[in-house]
């Protein structure tokens, strides 16, 4: 698995004409093997693309198609095997103050009520408690969790939860905010309305958002771009530019234009698997 | 009348009468069964005598007490003090825990009870080998416990402080400890009983003092009643310290699941 494998030009690339933003993250040539008792086990085959300021990318594909591991590459978690991210023109190579992160589980401390819970990366990097404290719980409000500042994790519902590591991710300011299923693990119903929830934050944010999901009618919702994976190893089987509205109601996703680029999408995914198989 | 039957009731459901109500019981079994079979008072004493014992001896069995509750607490303090640290070390380190868990493991199948005459060879008669069979005792629950408190924590959370840039030490301070402490806890709980074990164990083998040597000396005698009183007292030290370090849970993580208030109403 070294630098020559093929590289993957996307459609947007390719036609270059969608992009006037700048590109706050580069992934270029990146592979992920990771070295097992085993041997090594392909997780990531190299990827390119660049995700532009503001913009929300949805990474959609299989379960286990290395979704997470990008998203923790991206994060500086993990080193790349090959290939190198960029985060502002900068070389990722360990955690960096720019990312915010929501897991699919809220991860929530349960010693630590909520504020405190949202306060954590403030206390962590050394922030100005006081001035990051109103800025939490303007995110608090925002999200309609006042009223439960001072409640324990285990007091809430698992949206509410959900919702409060969303305010964590978001409390010291990143540029960027990676999900990683996020509300995989919520009732259509609390997914919904998270999903409504998060295309206001986005809107009033204006944050770069890397969000990962298996869900079709998801990703289409949220996207603005979305990068359809194949199964392991991944690797980028399309790359879809969203032709919805900023402006979303939820039954937008009854319109042609939404079950089009669903059906894209799916197809997509469909390619990757014929490729495997 | 109805809020008397519910005053009643009250109380009888209150959660520290239970044991109570259960401990009536046993004792009436104990007593019945003496009855019923005939058991000569030198194989079981009768409970009404152990009462009387218990009454009469009171003074002498509560001097005994105290050095074996001295030898119980400090060596339960040494468990703690050496025990917590290594589990530290234990699940922080791999290299570590190659090195000293597998051995740790195998001196804990050496039976206590047998090198405990060493520690008379070696420290005399005093406070010291008591203690130390208690810490003996105590030890190996707390590092147990401890290290699989402190290996519990979801890679997920630990990736999640690593992203906010958190140094070694503060994912220590705010995750890793406070997520091991329940696991601490239960450690600590086993921990408490078997020192109580443990400087009985050292008061068996070297001492004329402590509620140990009570015991033996009254097996010797076929004095049962105050043996079976000794071992009530004992019994009582367990209970208290055990009670004691409840309390202290409760206060250290409120926020635990086992101490959640509508949790314990409704069960």
């Amino acid at each position: 698995m070294k630098q020559t494998n093929l590289k993957i030009v996307s459609d947007a690339q390719a036609s270059g004409s969608a992009r006037s933003a700048r590109p706050v993250i580069e992934i270029k040539g990146v592979s992920k093997t990771y070295k097992t008792q085993d041997g090594e086990v392909p997780s990531l085959r190299p990827l390119d693309f660049d995700i532009n300021e503001g913009e929300f990318l949805v990474v959609v594909g299989p379960s286990g198609c290395g979704k997470s591991t990008l998203l923790k590459l991206i994060a500086g978690l993990l080193p790349p095997s090959a290939g190198e991210i960029r985060v502002e023109n900068r070389v990722v190579t360990s955690p960096h103050r720019d990312v915010g992160i929501v897991f699919q589980s809220a991860l929530l401390l349960p010693w630590r009520r909520v504020l405190e819970n949202v306060m954590m990366p403030v206390e962590v990097k050394g922030l100005p408690i006081e001035e990051y404290r109103r800025r939490a719980l303007d995110l608090i409000k925002m999200v309609g969790l006042d009223g439960f500042e001072r409640k324990y994790p285990w007091q809430l519902s698992g949206g509410m939860q959900q919702r409060a590591a969303i305010c964590r991710a978001l409390v010291h300011d990143p540029k960027i905010v990676l999900m990683d299923e996020p509300f995989g693990a919520l009732d259509e119903i609390v997914r919904d309305h998270l999903n409504e929830q998060l295309l206001e934050l986005w809107a009033r944010t204006d944050k770069t958002i890397c969000f990962v999901t298996h869900s079709i009618p998801e990703a289409v919702y949220l996207s603005t771009k979305i990068v359809v994976m194949s199964p392991r190893p991944g690797r980028v089987t399309d790359v879809i530019e969203s032709t919805l509205p900023k402006e979303r109601p939820l039954d937008i996703r009854e319109t042609e234009e939404f079950l089009a680029i669903a059906h894209r999408v799916r197809e997509g995914l469909r390619a990757g698997h014929s490729y495997d198989e | 009348m109805t809020e008397r039957t519910a005053a009643a009731l009250r109380v009888v459901n209150a959660p520290w009468l239970r044991p109570l109500i259960f401990l009536l019981l046993i004792v009436v079994m104990w007593d019945l069964t003496i009855r019923i079979f005939k058991i000569p008072p030198y194989q079981i004493p009768a409970p009404k005598d152990v009462v009387i014992t218990l009454w009469q001896e009171g003074p002498m069995l509560l001097r005994e007490a105290w050095p074996t509750t001295v030898a119980t607490i400090w060596g339960f303090l040494l468990s703690a003090a050496f025990g917590i640290p290594i589990a530290m070390m234990i699940a922080g380190s791999r290299t570590i825990e190659s090195y000293v868990y597998p051995l740790l493991v195998f001196s804990q199948s050496i039976p206590k009870i047998a090198i405990a005459p060493l520690f008379v060879v070696w420290f005399g008669f005093g406070m010291l080998p008591k203690v130390l069979s208690a810490f003996l005792l105590g030890f190996f629950p707390v590092v147990v416990s401890a290290v699989q408190g402190f290996k519990s924590v979801e890679p997920d959370m630990m990736d999640l402080a690593r992203s906010m840039e958190a140094n070694r030490w503060q994912i220590f301070r705010m995750v890793s400890l406070p997520h091991a402490m329940p696991s601490i806890f239960a450690g600590l709980k086993v921990s408490i009983t078997l020192a109580v074990v443990g400087a009985v164990v050292g008061e068996f083998v070297g001492s004329n003092y402590g509620i140990g040597f009570v015991l033996q000396r009254s097996i010797g005698n076929f004095e049962l009643p105050t043996m079976f009183a000794a071992l009530v007292v004992l019994a009582l030290i367990g209970v208290v310290l055990f009670w004691i370090l409840d309390v202290i849970e409760r206060l250290a993580i409120p926020w635990h699941a086992s101490q959640r208030q509508d949790v314990f109403l409704a069960a």
